[in-house]
């Protein structure tokens, strides 16, 4: 007698791909955040078109030009002027470069390392998964920006830096929750069929465990983001990010720190890009939450 | 139970070890310091002088071995900018810092707690929004700028607050402990709103409820114990994100603690300063993950006997 063919009602797909579909339909699209996320990306990308002035182009006559719109404010410099006159809107236009990619490319890095830790420590388990795990916990207990200082003042200031302090820290949040994941997977039929099936570690890991930690990745991902973005500011405004001439926001920051009274916008608007940026990607992460991973639990 | 502490003592006891080297590495890859203490017209001789009597002249091994027997004992050399014994500096910053994550702490929990409960019970109301506005606003604000905001506003123009430093008493605690507080309880509050959430959905609860508990009761001791556990998972985690804020924050408000001695330490390579910082900051990163461990063993059993 053959064996009765295995319906695929019996074969458990992981609940979290069938209640995302559902749920995605019934979700409106997050507009506001997904226009910010893009208007920036392309702002950041169409940068030397976009930008009306070069952002280093000094012009000390012109100090402290207030924006367009307040009294004083001139049109060829619609967000005003800063300390050496400046052009703001120019220099939040390339800010935005610095700060997405630092963004993008420190969530990859660490998304990459993490989710091959987290795969990894799952699936063999035993001894592999506790010493990964306390390695886990001791790297996320450090502060990052106390290794990024360090860095900074070792090998100087710069992109690469930002890059890799930040992403040395991050990738343990990625291995710790895809651990999770990993571990609840492994107890589902479908991992012991492939395993019967002949599948080895490296298929296991790739063609099953693997797909399906993409949502709660993408999810992750998302969120750290505006987090890496937050960071990098933080890094470049204490004097051990990006080194002054680029426009970052965290330096701008610094530098109209002194003339909040007299000048608020030389501080005020690169502030307020910062929180634009990181509030769309944060709630564009809940939204990706809410309708692929509703379960995950994140800071 | 006591295997259980044992063997993460230990396991914090090697991290530690790993971490000192990583630590004096780092420091000695910072460039030379002597560059910043001598003066400009210092001759070579000069130089190898003062590079003998800081020790920098022996070689690295020795120079790790003796930093660390003098480091158990708590002496962690002279700072070679202060010139004034590192352990006299951390004795005085160290206890400003921890008065200052004590204060932060105490505003996130009362802040935190309440609003994540409450937010969960009334899911969908007004409240539930404020405390999701309140949480994306806290991770969404750089805190520099708050604190740059904050300085100028409350202690600028309106003058109610003192702009920095830690002399006017309780006063000059609530903005730094203010921004320092406020990054964290978004993250506490967002943990504590789905824990809720899920245990209140959960068998017991209702069984409670049948068994005609109080609702006050049901929320506040039988669901918001089980909502607690994941909080208490990351407790470790929001420590540390405590200590990198607390770095930005003394800066920004001329705090004296560790955070900006970190800073300065770091700004001017003052080498044994680094070390002493980020060695008690490890130290203290430990100690509080450790009873994390244990505490979380303890409200779950399922834990302690899993090892």
């Amino acid at each position: 007698m053959p064996a009765e063919p295995v319906t695929p009602d019996a074969l458990p797909l992981p609940d979290v791909q069938v209640s995302a579909a559902r749920e995605a339909r019934g979700r409106r699209l997050p507009y506001f955040s997904l226009g910010i996320v893009t208007l920036f990306v392309l702002v950041a990308i169409l940068a030397p078109l976009l930008s009306p002035a070069d952002p280093a182009d000094q012009s000390l006559r012109n100090r402290f030009k207030p924006p367009v719109w307040m009294e004083g404010g001139t049109a060829k410099h619609l967000l005003g002027t800063d300390r050496l006159g400046r052009d703001m809107l120019s220099r939040i236009i390339w800010g935005s470069r610095v700060s997405l990619a630092a963004g993008v490319i420190t969530v990859l890095i660490a998304t990459a390392f993490g989710a091959a830790m987290g795969l990894v420590a799952g699936y063999y388990g035993g001894r592999v998964d506790v010493v990964l795990m306390r390695v886990t916990d001791a790297t996320m207990s450090f502060p990052v920006i106390l290794l990024a200082l360090i860095l900074a003042v070792t090998v100087g200031p710069s992109f690469t830096n930002v890059v890799v302090a930040i992403a040395v820290i991050l990738w343990a949040r990625f291995a710790r929750v895809i651990r999770g994941q990993v571990l609840t997977l492994m107890g589902l039929d479908f991992i012991a069929q492939a395993r019967i099936a002949g599948a080895g570690a490296w298929r296991i890991i790739t063609r099953h465990l693997f797909p399906n930690t993409l949502n709660t990745l993408v999810v992750l991902l998302t969120l750290q983001i505006g987090y890496v973005i937050i960071v990098e500011a933080s890094l470049s405004f204490l004097g051990a990010g990006i080194p002054p001439p680029t426009p970052a926001w965290g330096s701008m920051i610094a530098e109209g720190r002194e003339f909040v009274t007299s000048a608020w916008w030389v501080s005020g608007l690169p502030g307020l890009a910062i929180l634009l940026v990181v509030l769309a990607f944060n709630l564009l992460g809940d939204w990706l939450r809410d309708t692929l991973d509703p379960k995950l639990r994140q800071l | 139970m006591i295997r259980f502490v044992l063997s993460r003592l230990l396991q914090s006891l090697v991290a530690l070890a790993i971490l000192s080297v990583v630590v004096f590495v780092l420091a000695r890859a910072t460039g030379d310091p002597l560059q910043l203490v001598l003066p400009m017209s210092a001759t070579p001789e000069d130089y190898a002088e003062a590079r003998r009597y800081l020790g920098l002249d022996r070689p690295y091994v020795e120079q790790y071995l003796s930093f660390v027997r003098r480091a158990v004992t708590g002496d962690f050399g002279m700072s070679i900018r202060a010139r004034r014994p590192v352990a006299e500096l951390l004795q005085e910053r160290l206890p400003n810092s921890l008065r200052l994550a004590a204060f932060a702490m105490g505003i996130t929990l009362s802040i935190a707690f309440p609003l994540g409960v409450i937010a969960a019970v009334r899911k969908g109301t007004g409240v539930d929004r404020i405390a999701q506005v309140v949480a994306v606003l806290g991770q969404s604000l750089p805190t520099f700028w708050v604190s740059i905001v904050l300085v100028e506003v409350v202690a600028g123009r309106l003058q109610w607050l003192p702009a920095g430093g830690n002399e006017a008493g309780l006063a000059s605690y609530v903005l730094p402990g203010f921004t320092l507080g406020w990054f964290v309880v978004a993250g506490m509050m967002r943990l504590l709103r789905s824990g809720m959430l899920e245990v209140l959905d959960s068998e017991y609860v209702k069984l409670a409820r049948v068994k005609g508990v109080l609702e006050r009761r049901v929320v506040w001791v039988h669901a918001l114990k089980n909502a607690l556990i994941p909080v208490v998972t990351f407790a470790g985690i929001y420590f540390s994100i405590l200590v990198t804020t607390a770095i930005v924050v003394e800066t920004v408000f001329a705090w004296p603690g560790l955070g900006r001695l970190a800073y300065e330490g770091i700004s001017s390579r003052d080498y044994p300063v680094i070390q002493a910082v980020v060695l008690t900051t490890a130290v203290i990163v430990a100690v509080v993950n450790l009873s994390v461990d244990c505490l979380y063993a303890v409200i779950d059993p399922r834990i302690r006997h899993a090892r």
